[in-house]
């Protein structure tokens, strides 16, 4: 049993204060700990001598739930690895609920709405705020600032009004994926960078391949691609959607341009048909089965593009700027995020679950074995070994600035979903012009906002 | 012994008129009663409770607003079109469920194909019903696909010059995915009409056929009316299912286009877990809730008049 007295001076990170006013249940007997801190450390010894004549512990009598959907797409059995070296370390047993991200999001939605949420949940940048002011979700900076832990190891936090409410333990880049096989049948022989070279290329692979130049999925029921495939070429031109944290959409030349932009492709018949119910996986099978040239897309679906007997001769790309930007690019990125549930009795252990995840070493693990770049800024994950793509992205990704406009938003995925509904009204010509429907679309956004 | 005893009169009274309340059955019921309290009534009056006031579950004190709720939902313009779009969706797929059930339980039920025949095809007929939703839309968004075997098979009739996009297509897409939904509920049924057809006595075909009934009267004077109980029950029952039908839109079309596929079940779903206003999305399914009420009055009364 000293064992377990170890782990909490070793780890150091479970709060004296909170073991003190936690509930104990020892032998049916509850013993409610309600001392002061001065009267801290003789209660220390005297749970010292009980758990050690027990045999049983603090670390052990605790279980945590963690929800996510890492575990789908991590290699088979690599979370439960990582979660079992944290229970070798303390003892706290951990139960991974895995499931597919639209699930999670459902499971989660609906545990935040009847306060039963799973201990630590996977978060997108996406969900953050809303959960946030439901009072779902904990707020980190309180438990982080209890435990002593120094967040200037964090690339990111997530934060609303100020306080932290989700740390992101891996970044995904969205880089653009390029087909050079149908690059080479339709003769372009170079990369495009700026987007009138983009138009040319699509063009010259739609008119000779049979295959079409260019992908957006466009569903409203995952309306992530006005994220990841359509601000993307906002981002890459240095444009912005917001202002001072407020949308910035009337008026906004970079992002009228890039509207127009995508409208002339549309027009050109140079985008794959049956983008407006396509979903991000939809894209990706477009694009695996050679029917597509470019796409924007994360790089965690680079080992999805790997698996099987797929052949596809890939290349990673910039987005392409708009004519004549040669400023920085900006490159959108999405997080696999974590935070702690308001309902779960454990936040000190979640907390310290959290920070295990975050420590240099099982960040670089997750990292490499995700294809993402670490939360950690002292991570060094071993890419040596990495699919030669990857490493390419990795480069891209240290040549521009990571982007997502969207986390943190309130309601983000409807505003997404806004501007997916009228884009395509946009680009079906019930608008006159961009600015005409970024207007309505910036009346709905403000609603968000208020 | 005494114990028993002890019981029975603990749960026997009687009433102000002298007879006997049994409590007994009651205490048999209970497991039954409480789950259907805990799963079915409890979460029913909490949903009414919501929908009358201010934005709950967000709000830690929401604050009663009567009707206005009801009143927000009913006045916009996206729930109109859901209610529209629920409504070609409902009434289209619920009378092709029962044509193409009645006609394939007819087919199966016919004395002109052999045993092992109808087996075979029984089976087949009956194989959409088993499929999970999720099964039934990867299937179609293939087979819908632009460059899927529907539009391959349409070019190769002459019948389409262009590969269509059926499921994003703003003129196609509900139709699309009511075709669906038809493929997907119509062996109900044909199982439920065919075991209907099954119980239903010859001689009342063959006193008609000596009185010279063709097989045409025959099907409307007897199949028709020895039918009805089960069809009526067939109707009701998927009304209220296909009003209720969220899986196979949402993994198809997720409400659009736009929003040409957006049907009450997409619509409550939005206002819930994308724009968060539970209290909205608790009045639009209260308004759900209170069609199918109507409907199952229907039917208790339809049932009633036959006992």
């Amino acid at each position: 049993m000293a064992g377990n007295i170890l782990i909490i001076k070793k780890r150091g990170n479970i709060n004296l204060s909170m073991i003190l006013s936690a509930k104990y249940n020892y032998n049916h007997l509850e013993v409610e700990v309600m001392l002061s801190i001065r009267k801290g450390m003789v209660v220390l010894v005297v749970l010292a001598v009980l758990f050690s004549m027990s045999g049983t512990g603090f670390a052990q009598n605790v279980s945590l739930e963690f929800q996510q959907w890492w575990g789908v797409e991590l290699p088979e059995g690599e979370l439960r690895d990582i979660a079992d070296g944290y229970t070798e370390e303390t003892g706290i047993e951990i139960e991974l609920l895995s499931n597919p991200y639209a699930d999670t999001r459902d499971q989660i939605s609906a545990g935040a709405a009847t306060g039963t949420m799973a201990d630590v949940v996977g978060l997108d940048g996406s969900w953050v705020y809303d959960f946030a002011v439901q009072g779902s979700i904990a707020d980190l900076s309180e438990l982080m600032e209890a435990d002593g832990y120094d967040d200037s190891q964090l690339s990111d936090q997530i934060r609303v009004n100020g306080d932290t409410y989700m740390i992101p333990v891996a970044n995904f880049a969205y880089p653009m994926f390029v087909n050079l096989d149908l690059l080479e049948e339709a003769g372009i022989t170079e990369l495009p960078e700026t987007r009138s070279e983009f138009i040319a290329a699509a063009e010259a692979v739609t008119e000779k391949t049979g295959a079409y130049g260019w992908i957006i999925p466009l569903s409203t029921s995952t309306p992530s691609g006005i994220q990841n495939n359509f601000m993307g070429w906002l981002w890459a031109s240095g444009g912005s959607m917001l202002e001072n944290g407020r949308p910035n959409l009337v008026g906004n030349d970079k992002l009228i341009e890039t509207v127009e932009f995508q409208k002339e492709l549309f027009d050109k018949n140079l985008v794959s048909p049956g983008v407006y119910a396509m979903t991000e996986s939809d894209m990706v099978e477009e694009f695996a089965n050679g029917r597509v040239a470019f796409m924007i897309d994360s790089l965690a679906h680079l080992t999805t593009l790997r698996r099987g007997e797929t052949d596809l001769n890939m290349a990673m790309m910039k987005v392409p700027t708009m004519d004549g930007y040669n400023g920085e690019s900006g490159i959108g990125v999405a997080n696999w995020g974590i935070g702690v549930a308001s309902n779960t009795e454990h936040k000190a252990e979640s907390m310290d679950f959290i920070e295990y995840l975050m420590s240099p070493e099982v960040n670089s693990r997750i990292a490499v074995a995700a294809n993402a770049f670490p939360g950690n800024v002292n991570a060094e994950p071993e890419y040596k070994g990495a699919d030669p793509l990857f490493l390419d992205a990795f480069e891209i990704y240290k040549d521009s600035y990571a982007i997502n406009e969207f986390t943190g938003l309130p309601t983000s995925e409807q505003l997404m979903r806004d501007f997916a509904e009228n884009l395509q009204l946009y680009l079906e010509g019930d608008y006159d012009s961009a600015d005409e429907m970024l207007a309505v679309i910036e009346d709905e956004w403000e609603k968000a906002f208020e | 012994m005494k114990g028993e005893l002890g019981l029975k009169k603990i749960f026997n009274s009687f009433n102000k008129n002298g007879h006997k309340i049994e409590k007994t059955p009651y205490l048999y019921l209970s497991p039954t009663l409480i789950l259907m309290a805990v799963l079915l009534i409890i979460p029913i009056f909490m949903i009414l409770r919501y929908s009358f006031f201010d934005n709950v579950i967000i709000n830690k004190n929401p604050v009663f607003v009567g009707f206005q709720n009801y009143i927000n939902v009913l006045t916009d313009p996206d729930f109109i079109v859901a209610a529209k779009n629920t409504l070609f969706f409902v009434s289209v797929s619920v009378i092709a469920h029962l044509v193409i059930g009645l006609f394939f339980a007819m087919l199966l039920n016919t004395d002109y194909l052999g045993e092992k025949t109808k087996g075979i095809f029984r089976v087949i007929y009956a194989l959409p019903w088993m499929f999970t939703a999720s099964v039934i839309a990867i299937l179609w968004k293939m087979m819908l696909n632009p460059h899927g075997i529907i539009n391959y098979l349409l070019q190769v009739g002459n019948l389409a010059s262009t590969n269509i996009a059926w499921l994003s297509s703003r003129s196609f897409a509900l139709m699309a995915v009511t075709l669906i939904n038809i493929w997907a509920g119509y062996p109900f049924y044909m199982i439920s009409i065919l075991a209907g057809l099954q119980g239903i006595s010859g001689d009342l075909y063959e006193a008609a056929a000596i009185d010279g009934a063709t097989p045409v009267k025959q099907f409307f004077y007897i199949t028709l009316p020895q039918l009805k109980p089960i069809l009526i029950s067939l109707l009701t029952l998927d009304f209220v299912w296909t009003i209720q039908q969220f899986a196979l839109i949402w993994l198809t079309t997720g409400g659009g286009p736009i929003n040409a596929t957006e049907t009450f079940s997409t619509y409550i779903y939005k206002q819930a877990f994308s724009r968060y206003q539970y209290s909205q999305a608790s009045a639009s399914a209260g308004i759900v809730l209170f069609i199918c009420t109507i409907l199952a009055i229907f039917y208790a009364r339809q049932q009633k008049a036959r006992t």
